[in-house]
């Protein structure tokens, strides 16, 4: 949205914002928690209040048509998209294209968790998803792998909700979230984090029943004689993130193999000329004020091609 | 009370490809499945692959059964709607003393009626298998090994038994038989059931339904695979099939890829005392690597993107297919391990074969519907049709799973033809099948089935009671 909103006070004219879901705004939507907004607005807001202020200006702004319920299922060099709606599949050629796509959580299966494949693993954005959006509690004991941002978050939206987070397990020696998280999510309610720790194996037959974990040394490798089990009917997984890139590397963008990002030497800019990327699919941020910014120079970027 | 003419008691591959060639005749027949779905046995984690039947003795019930199978497949398949693709396998040898084993195993072929064996040398390798190990020395190449969904399989096997009158029951698990004349009353977790014959497919639990009709002398013992998909980016890695030299207990670790295009590395093979034991372990990942990676070096374990273990129920060194005089009208067919998923089409015309002889009246029905209608999977159809089918059905342009492309309309398609869980999604749409492994189509996906189901959404499992994948709603919170 602040890219659009941008491309569209820099200028340009005709401008379709995609979204796959049925409302704008992305996964602000379910970040129910306040912290957004400091730098950008200076008030602290919730993701939904920050989406907002953006919606109501895309409203207004006559040049930007939002095209909801909008999957896009192919890009081709020459930047024809075509896209999928209910009802039907249509095709553009945008002179300039932006892809805002955001990242995707790394799953249980890219850390290669042992164990057996029970109910009750979720990536901690799921978990959120399912609490904030659905109102609906995934598990009462809990255990969360990694400490990302989201983890810390769900392990105090857990507690409120009335279930017991038993344990945080990171496998490195500090927190990969945000200080202020670590202290408003975790130390506020007594949440035993376990650093230098990693699963070993998850256990469950039809629903998750235990995780076995043991301390580490500096290589990250189980020191033994350490290890001990924690019962639990929920394990979350928040243990990094990816930009999500496909659609564009299956189109030929260059793609950085390590972090899934474009390769390029500058903010937003690919390798194709015309396509830019903005906000975490380029890479991922701290806080939404930042990609805020860096995505409002997306859409001045894009307008200045246009130009040219 | 449900009278039945047979009763085939497992709805795996072996249980409803008997169940789809039993649907032909004027019988009554069910099949009575304990888990929640069907396939969800040792059928959910088979490697898919049709086997040509080189790796088995002439004279064993395994190598005549593979390679009838084989034949079978192919028209079935085209009969059922399902993708079978014939990419042929190579048995890859790195020595001289590995070379001699080879020729034996290509004259073991001939005498099976293997069709189209030959050996390729190291040249033919480098041009048609780029990717393979340089150290390859020669290799067998079998044309007519293939690739198929195994529970795709299964469900299309029942769809069409189910479309011809016979009768699916999930979710009953067989606790007792009695002999009664002139039948059997089998007593189940849910309805009691007679049959004047039983067919037990029961897979890993056949022993242990056998002994039920006081037939004890033979053990499942589960073996256990472990199996690793990787990311469909890698789709091209190899053209055929890879198979090391196989060993007494197994084929080895293959390099191989599922019908939907995901390269496959494993499986290990280990003996385990739990029938239950699904878990995957770092050992074998290990394993399963070094094997890989002697066949294939740029293997890489980064683009691992699923991992997931099996169980094969061994009995011996052979299948196990035999009417049990101790129990006349009883039918075992068991210890139905590699290459079971091949040989279930020819198993269940001997099965047939078998109930005949037995006197079970086999009368043709005057209308069999032979074909199956082939459901519609957006990520296997080029764009063009994707839009002439948005048309005809809007829902077919709501994508529900991003990662694999799945419509909202596919999820609903799935439930009318049986889905009741998430991994029956999965298995029959591939929706959270991709990268994302759910994270984003989850919530939507419950919703869908919770609808379809007309089941409130806390009794949204992932694969049956006891694996619901939420703990409470807003009332709990």
């Amino acid at each position: 949205m602040a890219a659009a909103i941008s491309a569209s006070e820099n200028g340009v004219k005709d401008i379709l914002l995609l979204e796959r879901d049925q409302y704008l705004g992305g996964i602000l939507n379910q970040c129910i928690h306040t912290g957004f907004g400091l730098e950008y607005f200076k008030e602290v807001l919730t993701g939904p209040e920050y989406a907002d202020r953006f919606i109501k200006k895309i409203k207004k702004a006559p040049d930007i048509e939002v095209s909801l319920k909008s999957f896009v299922v192919r890009l081709v060099k020459d930047r024809t998209l075509t896209y999928l709606k209910p009802g039907g599949m249509y095709t553009v050629r945008p002179r300039a294209l932006i892809m805002a796509t955001g990242c995707r959580e790394k799953t249980r299966e890219m850390i290669h968790i042992p164990g057996t494949r029970p109910a009750g693993v979720f990536s901690a954005g799921l978990a959120q998803k399912l609490i904030n959006i659905e109102g609906l509690l995934p598990g009462k004991e809990v255990v969360i792998i990694g400490s990302g941002d989201i983890g810390l978050i769900m392990a105090r939206r857990f507690t409120l909700e009335g279930a017991k987070v038993k344990a945080i397990l990171e496998i490195q020696p500090n927190t990969r979230g945000l200080i202020r998280n670590v202290v408003q999510c975790v130390e506020d309610f007594d949440i035993p984090i376990y650093f230098n720790h990693k699963v070993l194996r998850v256990d469950g037959k039809d629903r998750v029943e235990k995780v076995t974990v043991a301390r580490t040394d500096e290589k990250m490798n189980e020191v033994p004689g350490t290890s001990f089990s924690i019962g639990c009917d929920t394990v979350l997984i928040s243990v990094g993130l990816i930009p999500e890139n496909e659609m564009i590397e299956m189109a030929g963008v260059a793609i950085d193999k390590r972090t899934n990002s474009p390769v390029s030497k500058e903010v937003n800019r690919t390798s194709m000329p015309g396509v830019f990327v903005c906000g975490n699919s380029f890479k991922v941020y701290d806080v939404v004020d930042r990609v805020t910014s860096d995505s409002e120079l997306a859409g001045k970027m894009a307008a200045e091609y246009l130009r040219v | 009370m449900s009278i039945y003419n047979v009763v085939i008691i497992g709805g795996g591959v072996v249980g409803t490809a008997i169940a789809r060639e039993l649907s032909r005749y004027r019988l009554r027949t069910a099949v009575l499945e304990k888990e929640a779905e069907l396939a969800f046995g040792v059928s959910k984690s088979n490697s898919g692959i049709i086997h040509p039947g080189t790796q088995h003795s002439p004279g064993t019930l395994k190598g005549k059964l593979c390679v009838e199978g084989n034949i079978l497949t192919k028209k079935l398949a085209k009969e059922l709607g399902i993708d079978f693709k014939r990419v042929g396998e190579l048995i890859v040898v790195f020595n001289d003393e590995e070379y001699k084993r080879l020729l034996e195993l290509k004259k073991e072929g001939g005498i099976l009626g293997v069709p189209g064996l030959r050996i390729v040398k190291s040249s033919w390798l480098k041009k048609h298998e780029p990717n393979l190990s340089r150290e390859a020395v020669a290799a067998l190449y079998a044309p007519t090994a293939g690739i198929i969904s195994p529970y795709r399989w299964v469900y299309d096997f029942a769809e069409n038994a189910r479309r011809n009158g016979v009768h699916i029951h999930t979710g009953v698990k067989v606790e007792r038989i009695r002999y009664t004349k002139p039948g059997f009353e089998i007593t189940s977790s849910k309805w009691t059931f007679y049959a004047q014959h039983v067919v037990n497919a029961a897979g890993l639990y056949a022993d242990e339904v056998a002994r039920m009709v006081g037939v004890d002398d033979f053990h499942i013992r589960p073996r256990k695979g472990e199996e690793f998909l990787l990311d469909k980016k890698r789709e091209n890695l190899t053209k055929h099939l890879l198979f090391p030299l196989p060993s007494k207990t197994s084929k080895g670790i293959l390099v191989t890829r599922t019908s939907d295009g995901n390269p496959m590395i494993g499986p290990t093979a280990e003996d385990v005392d739990n029938k239950e034991d699904l878990s995957t372990t770092n050992e074998g990942l290990r394993k399963v690597l070094d094997g890989a990676k002697r066949l294939v070096p740029s293997v890489d374990e980064n683009d691992i993107i699923a991992y997931f273990a099996g169980l094969r129920p061994v009995a011996g060194d052979d299948f196990i297919i035999r009417c049990e005089e101790k129990a006349p009208g009883f039918i075992t067919v068991a210890g139905i391990q590699s290459p079971g998923l091949t040989a279930a089409p020819a198993i269940a015309l001997m099965v047939v074969d078998m109930l005949k002889k037995d006197g079970l009246k086999m009368k043709k029905k005057m209308l069999f519907y032979k074909h199956r209608k082939r459901e519609v999977h957006l990520f296997a159809i080029p764009l063009e049709k994707t839009k002439e089918f948005i048309k005809k059905d809007a829902s077919y342009g709501d994508i529900v799973c991003r990662c694999e492309m799945v419509s909202a309309k596919e999820v609903r398609d799935a439930i009318e033809r049986g889905a009741r869980t998430m991994d029956g999604i999965k298995f029959r749409t591939r929706a959270q099948a991709g990268r994302c492994h759910g994270s984003f189509c989850t919530t939507r996906i419950m919703k869908i089935l919770s609808e379809g189901t007309a089941r409130p959404i806390l009794e949204v499992t992932k694969r049956g009671t006891g694996s619901e994948i939420v703990k409470g709603d807003k009332e709990q919170m």
